[in-house]
């Protein structure tokens, strides 16, 4: 999917360079130092760009990961090349502990939650004995091939980048995947991502140990680039400089890290040098116009420069090549139970106000159920109990005959059931073929390292080529590598039910299909329903265009301030005096 | 790794309680400037800290007689929130506005300056001295606002808190220029001693009691009884809604930008007797007022109150019992806290855009 050859020359521009004649061997180090920056920000971008948590304790990794290696090298002997792992494993361990702890903390709480524990680490680095208190540890050997010793910074500079371009590269991978999928949905909340089970609990857990573990290695480069640790680059202050190279150089792009570190690093660099040329030494002049130019910078570009630059650059994203003769396994031929959905006395309330009043109906196979009421009826939260969104005060509730209190969203999609949402909830940025595709994201099997390593690409096919038909059938097909954000509302409604048709449904629930819609598209979209009923389904929908409600439902349900006022076809609601009553007033 | 140490006596108990309380009343008053801030403008005010110092070496800058280089910043940053205001009224040029910029921006700094410039050299009374700081540390922490966050107000709380991050960077490295690298200590507001039983209490540590209980009561007042106060508490709770009813929630940022910085300067002039105040101790003191705030969830006054006394106390018995550890316990302390807020508070999902 994405072009391979500028990677490639990227990497081959990096390799040539400490050998270019006369190049200052200072520009090395700077290099070294934007790598190991790299590395972190790169986790960052994943967990807070990509995924959207952000973390104020990433520089604690880094810590994790360089204590492991100096302690072990220096206090045991251990050979560098054995601590690596071991460094990769205590960062991440460490990560699944604080993970455990704050990546269930919701909205600011979060940041602030690791704000608290990135402090708690850094002091409790100066202070234990056996990694040498605010003294560190020096004398960590270095890395040695053979009898290659990597002391000097044009040796290490070599491991240091093939570290970054090998994360990137995976990084990448990732993203482009069923697993990234799921990642990327993260950050637009966690209802639509577990409605299509993905479980968000453990996708946030694992995006925070992948960024904690490349701390981690960042941490491990950097013991062994400058051979001793202290405390001060694994504090606070280090953290929100690395947040900062994210966000700098684009929150959201793997190659933004490497962008805002080569931007950060190179431009406290040149403060450093310059400006107590033209001011004289006094006091902290960097660090005044550093912040100066960080709230300019932020001020201009609160994207990052990465975004801007992409668009100027001559290569561009090839839309995927899709094999659509692949097919997914489809829902085994099971026979359909008599009844799909029951509610039987269905309640919920939030505090003293009952949004659904006891409330009992039933969908059968083969079957349109509309539900209908004015605004504030309960029709949403109704589905959102069906969906295990919310949990129900009282009553019972099946779906294929398994009862779902306790159930959790993923398994009522496990179930068959998908459903659209009243607001969309797509992800604005990935493209309508990578939303719908995250409908199939039960369907598909890839793991966290199939896909890292490209292992998953067979089954990615198949899911992808699943998402391409599904995307062809609501009659989307143009529109199929644009942004979803891009679209229309209405069309991303019809996005959102292509999407819910990838999870293969025996129950599809659309919170209000048709708003949004201009005329010759509700018919369509009627005439796809009726053809998705003939072929097997049911549809429960939520609606207020009465035109198509009346012409599509078998049968209609009425709800009034919580509580069901009438069932049946469309005929006898028609002339219901209760529900004219409800929708007109009383004098009607 | 944890010291034998002394045993725990009365005297001790008493003093360990009372230097518990006084820092807490402090990281009270921050707690509070911290989350009316956050609450009004989503900003997570990483420079309370630098206030807490401009406050504290201002004062004790004054206090020696000499002219504070933050009373030069305050005109300096006033000029260039002029030319923002400026820029913004380019298109409507309002006599009534550009008169308002030139009093707010230009005249108020000049006056303050001037006023300094004139009463430096002298020994002024404490109270002078005071009011003088804190309507300089007033003035930046007005201008801060419109010259770094006003522009990015709508912003998300990530673009807000590194554009904060900034200008802590910004501010503490004017601190170094301003006040040296040496600390400085300030004249104390109160000498009196009282002695009942084994309990000696410093007439500083009634000063910060008192000052802190009336900020207290008076922040209370403002926000549940004055139009501002309210206008403000509508801001927090929906920007878009309280710009449709006519509040200007750039004021609202300015003014609580305003407040903040009054309360950072206070609690830096209660401080800075009691401890030798660096140009860079601000930030620490300000985290502590954060951890309280956090407590509060960023949203409770009281809670955070009550928070800060006890970070107070937690630190005070923490540097007795195992002083290494002082500052791990005390950051750690909000974990457990945060844990149980988010499982009482289970993810509610907003809907945003």
């Amino acid at each position: 999917m994405t072009q391979r050859w500028p990677i490639i020359l990227f990497a081959l521009v990096m390799a040539a360079l400490p050998l270019v004649p006369e190049i200052p061997p200072f520009w090395i180090v700077l290099l070294n130092n934007i790598g190991l920056a790299a590395l972190v920000a790169m986790g960052l971008v994943l967990l807070t760009g990509v995924g959207g948590l952000t973390s104020f304790g990433q520089a604690a990794f880094c810590g994790f990961g360089a204590y492991t290696t100096a302690v072990l090298s220096t206090a045991y002997g251990v050979s560098p090349w054995l601590t690596l792992p071991l460094a990769l494993i205590v960062s991440g361990l460490a990560a699944v502990v604080l993970g455990l702890i704050t990546v269930r903390l919701s909205g600011h709480y979060l940041p602030l939650g690791t704000l608290a524990w990135s402090l708690g680490l850094y002091y409790l680095f100066g202070k234990l004995e056996f990694v040498g208190r605010n003294d560190g540890i020096s004398a960590i050997p270095p890395l040695e091939i053979g009898a290659w010793r990597m002391l000097d910074a044009g040796s290490i500079y070599y491991v240091i980048w093939i570290a970054v371009i090998l994360s990137a590269v995976l990084t990448t991978n990732l993203l482009d995947s069923r697993t990234g999928r799921g990642i990327r949905a993260l950050r637009r909340g966690h209802i639509a991502a577990e409605a299509f089970g993905v479980n968000t609990a453990r996708a946030k857990l694992l995006v925070f140990i992948y960024a904690a573990v490349l701390a981690g290695l960042s941490g491990w480069l950097y013991a062994h680039f400058l051979r001793a640790v202290t405390p001060t680059p694994f504090g606070v202050h280090a953290s929100i400089e690395y947040l900062f190279i994210a966000v700098v150089g684009g929150a959201g792009y793997i190659w933004g890290g490497v962008l805002g570190a080569v931007i950060v690093i190179v431009l406290k660099e040149i403060l450093q040098s310059y400006l107590p040329l033209i001011f004289g030494g006094q006091g902290q002049l960097e660090l005044i116009v550093f912040g100066l130019v960080l709230v300019a910078l932020v001020h201009l570009a609160p994207g990052g420069v990465w975004p801007w630059l992409a668009g100027l650059l001559p290569f561009k994203r090839r839309p995927p090549r899709i094999d659509t003769s692949l097919h997914l396994a489809a829902r085994p031929a099971t026979e359909l139970p008599p009844v799909l959905l029951q509610l039987e006395g269905a309640r919920k309330q939030f505090g003293g106000v009952v949004a659904v009043n006891d409330v009992s109906f039933s969908v059968k196979p083969k079957e349109i159920v509309a539900l209908i009421g004015p605004n504030g009826a309960g029709k949403s939260t109704t589905f959102n109990l069906i969906t295990r969104v919310l949990d129900s005060s009282s009553g019972r509730i099946t779906v294929c005959g398994t009862d779902v209190a306790g159930t959790t969203p993923q398994q009522i999609a496990r179930l068959g059931v998908a459903r659209t949402f009243q607001h969309v909830k797509l992800v604005p940025d990935m493209t309508v073929l990578e939303n719908v595709a995250l409908g199939a994201h039960l369907r598909g099997r890839s793991g966290t390292f199939a896909s890292m390593l490209r292992l998953d690409r067979a089954d990615e096919a198949k899911l992808l080529a699943e998402a391409t038909r599904q995307i062809e059938r609501v009659g989307l097909k143009d529109q199929i590598d644009q942004l979803a954000g891009s679209l229309s509302l209405g069309q991303q409604r019809i996005v959102e039910i292509a999407r819910a048709l990838c999870v293969d449904p025996v129950l599809l629930l659309l919170d209000e299909p048709a708003a949004g819609l201009r005329h010759m598209e509700k018919q369509q979209l009627a005439a796809l329903l009726r053809q998705l009923r003939d072929g097997g389904m049911s549809i429960l929908l939520v609606e207020h265009d009465m035109g198509f409600v009346m012409d599509l439902a078998d049968r209609i349900v009425v709800l009034d301030f919580g509580t069901k006022i009438a069932e049946g076809t469309p005929d006898t609601i028609k002339t219901n005096p209760d529900v004219i009553r409800a929708y007109l007033g009383a004098a009607a | 790794m944890l010291e034998g140490g002394p045993a725990l006596n009365t005297t001790i108990l008493l003093f360990l309680l009372q230097d518990g309380i006084t820092n807490g009343a402090v990281y009270a008053l921050l707690g509070l400037a911290m989350v009316l801030v956050f609450a009004v403008t989503r900003v997570i005010l990483i420079p309370q800290g630098e206030f807490v110092a401009y406050g504290a070496l201002t004062y004790a800058t004054l206090a020696t007689g000499q002219i504070p280089g933050t009373a030069m910043l305050a005109v300096v940053m006033g000029l260039v929130a002029f030319a923002f205001d400026l820029f913004a009224a380019r298109k409507a040029f309002r006599p009534k506005v550009i008169l308002r910029a030139v009093a707010v921006d230009i005249v108020f700094p000049v006056v303050v300056l001037a006023l300094t410039w004139g009463l430096a050299g002298r020994t002024n009374a404490i109270p002078v001295n005071i009011a003088l700081s804190l309507l300089i540390v007033a003035a930046i922490g007005l201008f801060l606002y419109r010259i770094a966050f006003q522009p990015i107000a709508h912003t998300s709380v990530l673009v807000l808190l590194i554009a904060s991050v900034g200008a802590h960077l910004a501010l503490e490295g004017f601190g170094l220029i301003f006040f040296g690298a040496e600390g400085l200590r300030g004249p104390a507001i109160s000498n009196a001693m009282i002695t009942i039983g084994q309990l000696q209490i410093t007439g500083q540590s009634l000063a910060v009691y008192g000052i802190t209980i009336a900020l207290i009561v008076a922040l209370w007042l403002f926000f549940d009884f004055t139009l501002y106060g309210k206008a403000l508490r509508a801001t927090a709770v929906n920007r878009l809604g309280a710009r449709l009813v006519g509040i200007r929630t750039s004021l609202s940022g300015q003014m609580a930008f305003l407040l903040a910085s009054v309360i950072g300067a206070i609690s830096g002039i209660l401080i800075v007797p009691i401890t030798t105040l660096y140009y860079d101790t601000g930030f620490i003191v300000g985290l502590k007022g954060f951890v309280a705030a956090i407590i509060g969830g960023l949203i409770s006054y009281p809670i955070t109150a009550a928070a800060a006394i006890v970070v107070g106390l937690v630190e005070a018995f923490s540097s007795f019992y195992a002083s290494n550890y002082k500052e791990v316990i005390v950051f750690t302390l909000i974990i457990p806290v945060l844990v149980l807020r988010s499982l009482a508070a289970p993810d509610v999902e907003e809907e945003k855009e």
